[in-house]
């Protein structure tokens, strides 16, 4: 209510301030447009164009309509289809290390949060497992692959020291995405358990206290009263991660050498698109890419635009 | 059923008596199993890492321990004065240069701009806010093409602009700023710095800045970080030497690995020193950053 009332002070007095708000949003509005708004613009309008270098040859641009996303979903001389076989690499890879974090976050959030064990040292406990989220993901990407390389720890543990041979964890593809994948899992497993842990702490209290007088115990509680009140938040954590898996880059990138190896089993959309604008310069078809990557985050951003903001509608102001 | 409102008198939320005791000590015993697991889960990899750091090429391909050996300084003074693929010294210094501008920018023009939505009810207010929520969630590799493009027309490839400009606009940090402002700021100070005679942009920087102080301290090392981190952008837009910052340093260390093995030891000292500055500042501020991510995040 009182924030109700100061907006009516600020309507009432408004006469002679209001227009300062511009000059105070205009750097922002500047910048994104053309930083951002203006080259999503000409990203887009790239994808209708053939352009791209064949050696030292510049061939186009030529208009050429829908032909890109034509090539992007017809499958090559070697049978791959391009945008499935990325699409389809990235979500394994999210999938795999999306799981357990969310898992991971759930059983430390109720840990934490819960009111009977009391649980000491959390402050420790946080600051550990959210650590991980803060470190370059290059570094981390550049960390493991040593750790797993064929001269590395691991292998020195449990294969060239008993005198066999190295396994090579890079040139096979499941170990590869799941090495990948442990790494994403690693690095957002605090970040989500801190966001689940804000969503238990906002449940009414009191449902925790009739429930124990009734006789629930802890897996019930979990079950029947934490989980269904946390479902729009886990909703929104899942949401936003599977936006953040979409770009995975950083990772795979360097671990593989840009390569996506095995056989470009571990190659994301975003590796993709950032060969075709780097290594290739086939701004046709990472425009292209583009627009599929667009379209994807447009849709998961609306479903969590839509289960965020009208239930919150009246509690926020 | 005495106990248990003994207990709520209390304030306790322990309702369960003695037959549930039991059930509580295993749940205690249980959950701190698992965050022991956690915690090493969360640091082995650190762990590794420094141990590493401290071992020579030699000791590190002899086989693994888990303990340090003596050439800590050997690997560190090898890694800083390597010139043979780039110098590290100069891509911190790079990635620092890149991170510090770009905090400030996105903290004190994200600011400026939530408080402008937030004080004035200008025309169209609305819709900047609607709109800038709505472009929140989109990655900016979707726009990066047109960026690239954009970037090589105005010949400022192999410079910081590119990296730095783009900053002063940034959604997530408009949003947790307004989130902020209108839980914290009173319009009644805005009012009373008038009735002063303060212009705007004083009472903006003068007055409500200070209010602010907690959330863009926040904001800073969100933004420091993820600068500091960055590896797309980077990559698409600086390719001298010179000018490259630590993430592509790091790609450039692995893709020497490819084609013969270095010196392990350095290899390990370069990541170390790569992730050493977030680390320091993340083991002086954890409080605020663990507070700030709820914060910005959920709603409500």
């Amino acid at each position: 209510m009182s924030s109700t009332t100061s907006t009516a002070t600020v309507k009432h007095k408004s006469i002679s301030y209001a227009g300062w708000g511009y000059f105070f949003i205009a750097p922002f509005v500047i910048v994104y447009v053309a930083c951002s708004l203006i080259p999503l613009f000409s990203t887009f309008y790239n994808a209708f164009f053939e352009n791209y270098m064949d050696g030292l040859k510049h061939i186009g641009p030529n208009f050429i309509g829908f032909e890109n996303f034509v090539t992007l979903f017809t499958p090559r001389a070697d049978g791959r289809l391009e945008i499935l076989n990325y699409t389809t690499n990235t979500m394994i890879m999210w999938v795999i290390g999306a799981v357990p974090q969310i898992v991971f976050a759930l059983l430390l959030a109720v840990i934490f949060t819960s009111e009977r064990m009391k649980i000491k040292g959390q402050a420790f406990f946080k600051t550990v497992i959210y650590m991980p989220n803060l470190i370059m993901a290059s570094a981390f990407a550049m960390l493991f692959f040593q750790i797993f390389s064929s001269v590395g720890p691991i292998n020195q543990l449990f294969f060239t020291g008993n005198g066999g041979s190295a396994y090579l964890f890079f040139d096979n593809t499941w170990s590869a995405r799941s090495i990948i994948a442990f790494i994403n899992f690693l690095m957002w497993f605090g970040n989500t358990t801190i966001l689940l842990m804000a969503g238990i702490m906002g449940i009414d209290q009191s449902l925790f206290e009739a429930a124990s007088i009734d006789g629930a115990n802890s897996t019930q509680v979990f079950f029947k009263i934490t989980i269904p009140l946390l479902m729009p938040i886990i909703i929104y954590v899942v949401i936003t991660a599977l936006i953040g898996g979409l770009q995975m880059f950083d990772v795979p990138q360097i671990i593989t050498a840009g390569r996506g190896g095995p056989n470009n089993t571990t190659k994301t959309l975003v590796m993709a698109l950032n060969s075709y604008i780097g290594t290739s310069k086939n701004y046709g078809m990472a425009g292209a890419v583009s627009i599929i990557l667009f379209i994807v985050t447009g849709i998961l951003s609306f479903v969590v635009f839509r289960s965020t903001e009208p239930k919150k509608e009246g509690k926020k102001k | 059923m005495a106990n248990a409102a003994i207990n709520r008198k209390n304030g306790q939320m322990d309702y369960f008596d003695k037959s549930n005791t039991t059930s509580l000590v295993v749940s205690r015993i249980v959950s701190y199993i698992f965050l022991a697991f956690v915690t090493v889960l969360s640091l082995f990899s650190f762990y590794l890492l420094i141990i590493n750091a401290t071992r020579s090429n030699a000791q590190l391909q002899a086989g693994f321990t888990l303990l340090p050996k003596e050439h800590f300084i050997d690997n560190l003074v090898t890694a800083w004065n390597d010139t043979s693929l780039f110098f590290l010294p100069q891509g911190m210094l790079n990635s620092f240069i890149v991170a510090a501008l770009t905090c400030i920018l996105t903290t004190y023009f994200s600011a400026m701009t939530a408080y402008g939505v937030c004080v004035y009810d200008f025309k169209g207010r609305n819709v900047v806010h609607k709109f800038i929520i709505l472009v929140m969630m989109i990655p900016t590799q979707v726009s990066a093409l047109g960026f690239v493009q954009l970037v090589n027309g105005l010949n400022l490839t192999n410079t910081y602009w590119p990296l730095v400009i783009p900053a002063i606009a940034a959604p997530a940090t408009y949003f947790y700023m307004k989130q902020y402002i209108d839980s914290t700021l009173p319009l009644e100070i805005v009012e009373a710095a008038r009735v002063d005679g303060s212009n705007e942009f004083r009472t903006y920087n003068f007055i409500c800045m200070p209010i602010l102080k907690p959330a863009i301290a926040v904001q800073m090392i969100f933004a420091f970080v993820a600068s500091w981190n960055n590896f797309f952008t980077p990559a698409l837009v600086l390719d001298k030497k010179d000018m490259w910052t630590l993430p592509i340093m790091l790609s450039i260390v692995r893709s020497r690995i490819n084609s013969q093995a270095g010196d392990m030891g350095e290899v390990y000292m370069i990541i170390l020193l790569s992730i050493v500055p977030v680390v320091i500042v993340y083991l002086f501020l954890s409080k605020f950053i663990i507070g700030g991510v709820t914060l910005g995040s959920v709603k409500g």
